[in-house]
C-alpha cells in the first residue's frame, strides 16, 4: 500500500541559494575559529561581570560554580568528559583559596587587586568552557558526512523495500519518499538569502538532529550551526557527524551560571556572524510525547540580543542591520525509537524536571546502528513541517524579509527596541519580548502539528480506557492489566469517526495540518494508524485481536503517543460515563 | 529641554482628571473624538464641570497625537475602545506606549458559540490585536474621578509586564497627592477593575432598598470571593485582587455616591428601569455592559458567581430588587474562603 502519494512538487530538487562552500557563514566562522572563541570569551566574561561587579559577588559566583562542577564529576560522569576535568577544577578550588587567604587588607588597591585575580581565574574557566562548547566545523567532513547520511539511508529502504536482488542498488525509494517536507519552502531559502535564519523545530528523538540536518542540505540551504547534547558526542559515529555538521556542544549537567552565559554568547556571537542557527527551544525531547507546550526561552533570547545588537552597530556603522528571521519547524513521527524511555522519564519526573539527571540511552554506537536499520527497513514515514517565518517580535513578514502588522503594513522591527528615539537595552523589556515570541513559536507548532493516523488511533484508544475508568487518576489508569483491555471495533471505529471530523474541522479553520493518508476511507485509516503506532517497539502500544476487536500491549507508550494530540479539546468527547453533564445551579 | 507631550485619547471625565494630574508633569495633549467637545474645551478651558490645567492642548487629530506623544493614555468606553485604537493605530510605531484606563471587556460578536475567554478580550488585548503597539499597560485602582478633581489624596496602580511602562507611569502621574504603585500582573489587574464595577451596582442596590452597612460589609467580602474565581477563570492571579486594584478600588466604589455604578444599582432598586436609568445618564455605566459579559462566562466555566447572576436578572430580566436579595440570602454557603 501506498503510504504517502508522492508529491513530485516538493521532491523536485532545489539549488544551493549559495554558489560555493567558501560563502558559507560557518565556513568563514570555522576559518576565523580563535577570533570567534575569543569574541565569545569577551562577550560573556562582560555579561558576568556586569552580575558581579565586585570581587565579593564575583568569588562567591566562583566558589558555587566550582562545588556545582565537582559534584557533577563525582554524581554523573561521561565518557566524553576530558581526562583533566579533576585537576582543572582541583587547580581552580587551589587558586580560589589561595585568594582568600591571602587577601587580608581591605584597602582600596589591595580589593582592586584581588578583583583582577578573580577576573583571571574567572577567564579561565570562561575560556575552557568556549572551547569546550565551539567545535570545528570541516567542509570536507561534511560532504562526506551528508553523503553517507543520504547514501546509507537510501540504501537501507531499497533494500526492503524493492524486493529482488538488485534491490540493493535501487534508486527507486529515496529518503524524500520517506520523509515529507512541507509547508513554507520557498520563503525559508527566500529569507535565508536576506537575513539571518533561526530555526526552531519541536524535539521529539534524538534522530531530529540528523534529520534536520539533511533537510537543510536538501533544501539547498547552507549547514546550520546548532547546540547538540554532548551525551551524543559520547557516540564515535555521532560525534563524527555531529562535528562535521557544525554542531557546538551543549552540556545539560552543567546548569552554572558562568557555562549558561557562556553558551549564550557562542550562540549570540554565532548569530550575529550571520551564522544560520537552529535550536531545540523545548530544551530536551518532549518526554510525554506532546508538542512543546512551553519553551526555554535561554537560546532564544540570545537572538533576541544578537538582533538589538545589529541594530546598534548598524546605527554606528550606517550599512543596513542583518535581520534575524525565526522559523519554527514541526517534525511528525509514527515512531520514536526512545518513547518507551521517554514517558517512564515522564512519568517518573512530572512537573519536577529540576530532579532530573541526564541520562544517556544510545550508550553504543551498535545500538544507534540497529535502530536506524529499523527505522528505515519498515514502512513509517517522517514529516518536517515548516512554518510560517516571523521577526523576532512573532510578526509574519514577507518575502523580502519586512515585517508586518495585522493589517498588512509594514513595521519598522527597529523601532521595538528604541527608548525616546535611540536604541536601548533593557534587558527586563528583552525578555518579556523572548516570551511573546515563544508563545507565537507555540501558536506556530500547534497550528503545524499534522496529524497522523497513529496519533489519532492512539488518542482514540487511550481516551476510550480512560472513559471506562472515570475514577482513575493517570497512575492507577496505567497500571491497569493491560490483557483486560479490550475495545469493541465499531465503538473504537464510531469514536474514531467523531474525532477524525473534528480535526477535519479544526484542519479547515487553519488549526492543526493533517497528513493525506488521514483522509482515506474510516477503515483504512484506521488500520494505517494500527499498522504505524509505536511501530517497532517490541510491545506494541495497539493490535487487532482474532476477533478483530482492538487490544494494547503497552498503555505507557500508548498513553505517549495519546499526548500528541493534547491540546485540540478533543478530549471533550469522551465524557466520563454516568456523570451528571451539568452542575446544576443551587 | 521641553518636555515631551503626553497624550490622552478620551475627554471623558476620567480622561481629563487624568490629563490634569499629567498636566502637573508634563504638556498633555487631550483628544476628543467630537469637535464640538475640543471647541468647548478650547473656549471654555473647561471640559463639563471639570476645568483644564493650563497645561493641556485639547486636539482633534489622532495624527498629531501619535507623533508628538510617545506615551499615549487611551482612557475611553470599553464599547468604544476598539475603534478608537483601530483609529491611532495607522499612526501608531513600536516604541509607543500605551497606558489605558478602561475598566471593561470587549467581545468578539461574530462567533455564534456561547462567549468563552476566546472571544473576550480586555482592553491590553485589544491594543495589542489592533496595532503594532507591545509596550502595554493599564490604569487601576480606586480612581474615582470628582475626588482626584478636587486634588484629595489617592493612589492609582500602573500594572504592565514592562518595567519600563510601569516606570515611566510612575514619573509622569506621581505627585505630592496621588501615588502610584506597579504591578506585574496586567490581566489581573485588568480583571479586578472591571469585575468590581458589577459589585459597585449591587452595592449600590443595597443603597436603594435601605439597607446598612452590615449587608453592605457581607456584599463586599462575599463580591470579593466571586471575583477571585471569576478573576482565576479568566486568567488572573489571586494576589492581584487583594492589593490596591483590587479590594482598594471594590471598596471605594462600593462605598462611592460619585460611581456611576452605584447610582445605577441605586435607581434599579428605587424602582427604575434599566432603560429609564441609561436615557438619563451622560456615560454608560461600565458595569452593565460587564455583568452580561461576566454572567456569560461565569457559565461558560461552571464559576459559581450569584452575585453576577442575581444582577445579571434583574438588569436584564426583569427581576425585582427585593426579591433577588431574597434568593441571595439563602444561599446555602458551606465555606467562607476556599481558595487560598
Amino acid at each position: 500500500m501506498k503510504l504517502f502519494s508522492r508529491n513530485k512538487r516538493t521532491i523536485s530538487g532545489y539549488q544551493p541559494i549559495l554558489p560555493t562552500r567558501k560563502h558559507w557563514p560557518v565556513v568563514q566562522l570555522s576559518q576565523q575559529q580563535d577570533k570567534f572563541v575569543d569574541e565569545v570569551i569577551m562577550s560573556s566574561m562582560e555579561r558576568l561581570l556586569a552580575e558581579a561587579p565586585n570581587a565579593y559577588q564575583l568569588i562567591d559566583e566562583l566558589e558555587t560554580t566550582l562545588y556545582r562542577e565537582r559534584l557533577r564529576i563525582r554524581q554523573n560522569p561521561w565518557a566524553v568528559d576530558p581526562e583533566d576535568e579533576e585537576t582543572f577544577w582541583k587547580n581552580i578550588k587551589k587558586q580560589l583559596v589561595e585568594l582568600s587567604t591571602h587577601h587580608t587588607s581591605s584597602d582600596e588597591a589591595s580589593l582592586a587587586a584581588h578583583f583582577e585575580q578573580a577576573k583571571a581565574i574567572l577567564k579561565e574557566i570562561v575560556s575552557r568552557y568556549a572551547h569546550e562548547i565551539s567545535s570545528t566545523f570541516k567542509p570536507s567532513s561534511y560532504r562526506v558526512a551528508r553523503s553517507l547520511v543520504t547514501f546509507g539511508f537510501a540504501r537501507l529502504l531499497n533494500a526492503s523495500r524493492v524486493k529482488g536482488f538488485r534491490s540493493f542498488y535501487s534508486n527507486q525509494y529515496s529518503l524524500r519518499d520517506k520523509i515529507n517536507i512541507i509547508g513554507e519552502v520557498e520563503q525559508l531559502r527566500e529569507l535565508a538569502q536576506k537575513g539571518t535564519i533561526v530555526m526552531v523545530p519541536t524535539h521529539f528523538s534524538n534522530l531530529d538532529s540528523i534529520l534536520i540536518g539533511w533537510v537543510i542540505h536538501e533544501l539547498g540551504l547552507p549547514p546550520f550551526i546548532y547546540g547538540a547534547g554532548l551525551n551524543l558526542f559520547n557516540i564515535k559515529v555521532l560525534a563524527y557527524f555531529m562535528n562535521s555538521l557544525g554542531a557546538y556542544k551543549v552540556d545539560r549537567r552543567k546548569k552554572n551560571k558562568v557555562y549558561i552565559e557562556t553558551l549564550k554568547a557562542y550562540s549570540r556571537q554565532a548569530i550575529r556572524w550571520g551564522c544560520h542557527s537552529l535550536f531545540f527551544p523545548g530544551g530536551t525531547r518532549s518526554r510525554s510525547g506532546k508538542v512543546e507546550d512551553k519553551l526555554k526561552l535561554g537560546l532564544l533570547g540570545t537572538a533576541m540580543e544578537a538582533q538589538r545588537l545589529n541594530y546598534e552597530e548598524s546605527a554606528k556603522s550606517g550599512e543596513e542591520a542583518e535581520k534575524i528571521f525565526v522559523v519554527p519547524v514541526v517534525l511528525n513521527y509514527h515512531f520514536v525509537l526512545e518513547a518507551p524511555s521517554l514517558i517512564r522519564d515522564y512519568l517518573r519526573i512530572e512537573g519536577q524536571e529540576r530532579y532530573y539527571v541526564e541520562t544517556d540511552e544510545y550508550s553504543t554506537s551498535s545500538k544507534i546502528i540497529r535502530f536506524l536499520f529499523q527505522f528505515f527497513t519498515e514502512g513509517s514515514d517522517i514529516s518536517v513541517s515548516f512554518g510560517k517565518a516571523m521577526d523576532l517580535m512573532g510578526n509574519p513578514v514577507d518575502k523580502d524579509g519586512r515585517s508586518l502588522d495585522k493589517h498588512g503594513r509594514v513595521i519598522s522591527m527597529r523601532e521595538y527596541f528604541y527608548s525616546n528615539g535611540k536604541i536601548r537595552r533593557d534587558t527586563q523589556r528583552e525578555s518579556e519580548y523572548t516570551r511573546m515570541l515563544g508563545e507565537a513559536i507555540l501558536k506556530s507548532y500547534h497550528i503545524n502539528n499534522r496529524v497522523f493516523s497513529s496519533h489519532l488511533v492512539a488518542f482514540t484508544a487511550f481516551q476510550m480506557i480512560k472513559q471506562k475508568y472515570p475514577y482513575l487518576d493517570l497512575y492507577n489508569l496505567l497500571r491497569i492489566p493491560e490483557d483486560e483491555q479490550v475495545l469493541d471495533y465499531d465503538n473504537f471505529r464510531t469514536a474514531f469517526n467523531t474525532l477524525r471530523e473534528e480535526v477535519f474541522r479544526l484542519h479547515k479553520a487553519g488549526k492543526v495540518d493533517i497528513a493525506p493518508h488521514l483522509t482515506q476511507q474510516i477503515d483504512q485509516a484506521i488500520t494505517h494508524g494500527l499498522d504505524n503506532v509505536g511501530l517497532y517497539h517490541s510491545k506494541r502500544p495497539l493490535l487487532k485481536n482474532k476477533e478483530g476487536n482492538i487490544i494494547t500491549h503497552d498503555l505507557n507508550t500508548l498513553f505517549y503517543y495519546h499526548n500528541r494530540m493534547e491540546g485540540y479539546g478533543l478530549e471533550r468527547f469522551f465524557k466520563p460515563q454516568n456523570q451528571k453533564s451539568q452542575i446544576s445551579e443551587k | 529641554m521641553n518636555k515631551p507631550y503626553i497624550g490622552v485619547v478620551g475627554a471623558g471625565s476620567f480622561g481629563t482628571v487624568i490629563a490634569n494630574i499629567l498636566a502637573e508633569n508634563n504638556p498633555v495633549l487631550l483628544y476628543a473624538r467630537r469637535s464640538e467637545v475640543v471647541d468647548e474645551m478650547l473656549s471654555l478651558r473647561k471640559r463639563g464641570e471639570y476645568k483644564l490645567h493650563h497645561n493641556i492642548q485639547p486636539t482633534n487629530d489622532l495624527k498629531q497625537v501619535a507623533e508628538q506623544c510617545q506615551v499615549i493614555f487611551p482612557i475611553v468606553s470599553s464599547a468604544g475602545f476598539r475603534a478608537s485604537i483601530a483609529d491611532l493605530s495607522p499612526f501608531l510605531k513600536p516604541y509607543h506606549i500605551l497606558i489605558h484606563g478602561t475598566k471593561g471587556l470587549d467581545i468578539d460578536y461574530k462567533s455564534s458559540q456561547a462567549l468563552n475567554r476566546e472571544n473576550v478580550r480586555t482592553m491590553s488585548e485589544v491594543i495589542k490585536e489592533e496595532s503594532v503597539v507591545v509596550r502595554v499597560g493599564c490604569l487601576a485602582g480606586p480612581n474615582l474621578a470628582k475626588e482626584l478633581a478636587e486634588e484629595q489624596p489617592g493612589a492609582t496602580v500602573v500594572a504592565s509586564h514592562f518595567d519600563e511602562v510601569i516606570e515611566i507611569g510612575q514619573k509622569l502621574l506621581r505627585n505630592p497627592r496621588f501615588q502610584v504603585y506597579g504591578n506585574n500582573d496586567l490581566i489581573g489587574i485588568e480583571l479586578c477593575g472591571i469585575l468590581k464595577n458589577i459589585i459597585a451596582i449591587a452595592s449600590g442596590a443595597l443603597s436603594g432598598l435601605g439597607l446598612g452597612e452590615n449587608s453592605r460589609a457581607l456584599l463586599i467580602s462575599r463580591g470579593i470571593v466571586e471575583m477571585i474565581y471569576l478573576g482565576k477563570a479568566l486568567g488572573g492571579n489571586i494576589e492581584a485582587f487583594i492589593g490596591l486594584a483590587g479590594v482598594g478600588d471594590l471598596v471605594a466604589t462600593c462605598f462611592s455616591k460619585h460611581s456611576r455604578n452605584y447610582t445605577v444599582g441605586y435607581r434599579l432598586a428605587q424602582g427604575e428601569t434599566l432603560t429609564e436609568i441609561m436615557e438619563t445618564m451622560e456615560e454608560l455605566a461600565e458595569g452593565v455592559n460587564t455583568t452580561k459579559i461576566v454572567k456569560q462566562l461565569a457559565d461558560y466555566y461552571q464559576v459559581g458567581a450569584p452575585i453576577t447572576r442575581m444582577l445579571y436578572k434583574i438588569l436584564f430580566e426583569d427581576l425585582a430588587v427585593e426579591k433577588a436579595l431574597d434568593s441571595l440570602m439563602k444561599i446555602p454557603f458551606t465555606e467562607d474562603v476556599g481558595f487560598m
